[in-house]
């Protein structure tokens, strides 16, 4: 994309800026206070328990959702801006398939939204299939697809216009082991490959294979750093323990 | 390109879709002929009980008309009613004519008392007045009267409720917000699902007024293109409001709530019923129900052979609906993106 060289004006200009933001629904604060910086090229995972803020945080930086305070800047341009649905890959935590329609004409349809056509379009669904390692089933009904294909699929789908950040919400939760492993084998690969890469879990071991980490609980961010980093400060021999202790030392 | 693409999406589900294809495109036909079956069958013909009413005046009754059973005294004639055997008893009292009516079912009181009216009034020498038609004929049945109200009723119904689920699904199965989640304008989804729909509700349409006048053979004065015209606007209209509607509601059950909050009132001010017998500012409600200005046409269309100039304000007014609706599910989606 040539459109983003030009957005770029030095090298530490970070891909998403946070600044205080704060979200409300009702009464209820689910967000506090936040403010991250995720740099270019960074695998940054957002480290929660459920209900802690992680899918409102995602849908305030991709633009779906807007902030009551605080401001959200994704690669230099103040969010949400219509234009800027372009400029990342997105995916939610449920599969957000057509279950009637088949994987190739799920993809042709997203692939249409993003503005590929002809063999372009062809061409980038061929390729973010293969590396979800799904092309032999691309024209099955997604209704047979079991739960992993269906991850893979939406994950599939996030990559197809190529874009330099990623925003995955809880990209491997209920895939078995070994697919989890070759879901992160890809994440690295593209991150090696320039992409930047927002995710959240809530599985510990996962946050210790990420660049960065943010400990989120209750709505505040409480810690950022990276894993090991992580555990140094806290004294911890895992991301776990670390987590209690700079979590604020409260078990839930 | 985008609308494009989500109406060619709705296109291909919808065609998977057997069943809900079939409630849209069959299950009105069904309705249709049911209808037909029972408000074009034989003409009632009441059983008559006579009680010393002179042979000649007997035979005038028209047996046509009714059956006539002669009894022999009152009370066994009254026996016979009470029995559920007549319609009515028919004698002299004091040299005077009186008809006892078992009285529960007004449709067969009047039948009764036409049939008898005739037979009396023959004694008379009246001037029988010649009578023409200005629109329809004598033999209009009452199903050629709101025929035209029950094939805009139906597309209505079906597509409202086809619409609103499928738009309401769009959103629970979180597809919806994965489709914010891409450069899409809030009105090019809007746009999406009119444009696919719309294919369906104009082939439903048409294939409701096929049906209605080529093969149950309703009275049709009119173009059938002006019928197709506003039996696609009258679908268009319920294809908007099923779609802002059900921004509104959490569940398919949830939507169900909408058709006696919504549909309901409009069959009553849709002019199957007349409601000239109602309060005036009653009626007054009517103007804010879009089935009211589409039966209205249909109706003049097709009873009385209207043309465009005579329909022209209810066309108007149901784009008028249509657009007013396909804006504020646009405003309406602002809840599920905030761009």
């Amino acid at each position: 994309m040539v459109q983003t060289h030009t957005n770029i004006k030095s090298a530490p200009e970070p891909v998403v800026d946070l600044q205080g933001i704060t979200r409300r629904f009702g009464k209820r604060t689910v967000l506090d206070g936040i403010a991250l910086r995720v740099g270019r090229g960074e695998i940054f995972g957002l480290l929660g328990p459920s209900g802690s803020g992680k899918t409102t945080l995602i849908k305030l930086i991709t633009g779906i959702d807007k902030a009551d305070e605080g401001e959200v800047v994704m690669l230099g341009e103040k969010m949400p801006k219509l234009s800027m649905l372009q400029r990342f890959g997105y995916m939610a935590q449920s599969d957000a398939l057509y279950q009637e329609l088949t994987a190739k004409e799920n993809l042709l349809f997203f692939a249409s939204l993003f503005g590929l056509s002809g063999a372009r379009r062809k061409e980038r669904i061929q390729a973010a299939m293969s590396v979800v390692d799904l092309l032999d089933h691309l024209n099955k009904p997604v209704a047979a697809y079991s739960g992993g294909m269906k991850r893979r699929l939406s994950l599939a789908i996030s990559l197809l216009h190529e874009p330099e950040l990623l925003i995955l919400d809880e990209p491997t939760v209920g895939i078995d082991p070994v697919l989890r492993q070759s879901i992160w084998k890809e994440l690295t690969a593209l991150r090696d490959r320039g992409t930047t890469i927002i995710l959240t879990t809530h599985v510990m071991d996962e946050a210790d294979k990420c660049d960065r980490i943010g400990l989120i609980r209750d709505g505040r961010l409480h810690a950022v750093d990276s894993p090991q980093g992580l555990k140094d400060r806290s004294g911890a021999d895992s991301i776990e323990e670390a987590f209690i202790v700079l979590g604020g030392g409260v078990r839930a | 390109m985008r609308t494009r693409a989500l109406a060619t999406r709705i296109i291909s589900q919808f065609v998977r879709d057997k069943r809900t294809l079939a409630l849209l495109f069959l299950a009105p036909l069904l309705v249709l002929t049911l209808m037909h079956f029972v408000f074009n069958g034989q003409q009632v013909k009441p059983d008559i009980g006579t009680v010393g009413i002179p042979a000649p005046m007997t035979d005038r009754i028209d047996p046509d008309g009714a059956h006539v059973t002669s009894y022999a005294n009152r009370e066994e004639a009254e026996q016979a009613l009470r029995d559920g055997k007549l319609d009515a008893v028919f004698s002299l009292e004091g040299g005077k004519p009186s008809i006892l009516l078992e009285g529960s079912d007004p449709s067969m009181n009047k039948a009764v008392m036409l049939v008898l009216q005739k037979s009396i009034q023959a004694d008379m020498l009246t001037i029988q007045p010649a009578v023409s038609y200005l629109h329809g004929n004598e033999d209009l049945s009452s199903f050629d009267s709101f025929g035209p109200v029950l094939i805009g009723f139906f597309s209505f119904f079906f597509v409202f409720l086809l619409a609103g689920v499928a738009f309401l699904r769009e959103r629970t199965t979180g597809t919806l917000e994965r489709l914010l989640a891409t450069p899409i304008r809030r009105s090019e989804v809007v746009a999406g699902y009119l444009l696919g729909f719309g294919l369906f509700t104009l082939l439903q349409a048409s294939l409701i007024a096929w049906f209605s006048i080529d093969v149950l053979g309703l009275y049709m004065d009119g173009s059938i293109w002006l019928v197709l015209l506003m039996n696609l606007l009258l679908t268009l209209t319920a294809l908007t409001l099923g779609t802002l509607l059900s921004s509104f509601a959490g569940s398919e059950f949830q939507i169900i709530q909408f058709i006696p909050l919504v549909i309901v009132p409009q069959v009553f001010f849709s002019g199957l019923f007349n409601l000239e017998a109602m309060d005036p500012w009653l009626q007054k409600l009517s103007y804010i129900m879009p089935l009211y200005y589409g039966a209205d046409a249909m109706r003049g269309i097709m009873l009385r052979g209207e043309g465009f100039d005579d329909i022209e304000t209810d066309v108007y007014v149901l784009l008028g609906f249509s657009v007013a609706f396909a804006l504020l599910n646009v405003v309406a989606l602002r809840k599920q993106r905030a761009i």
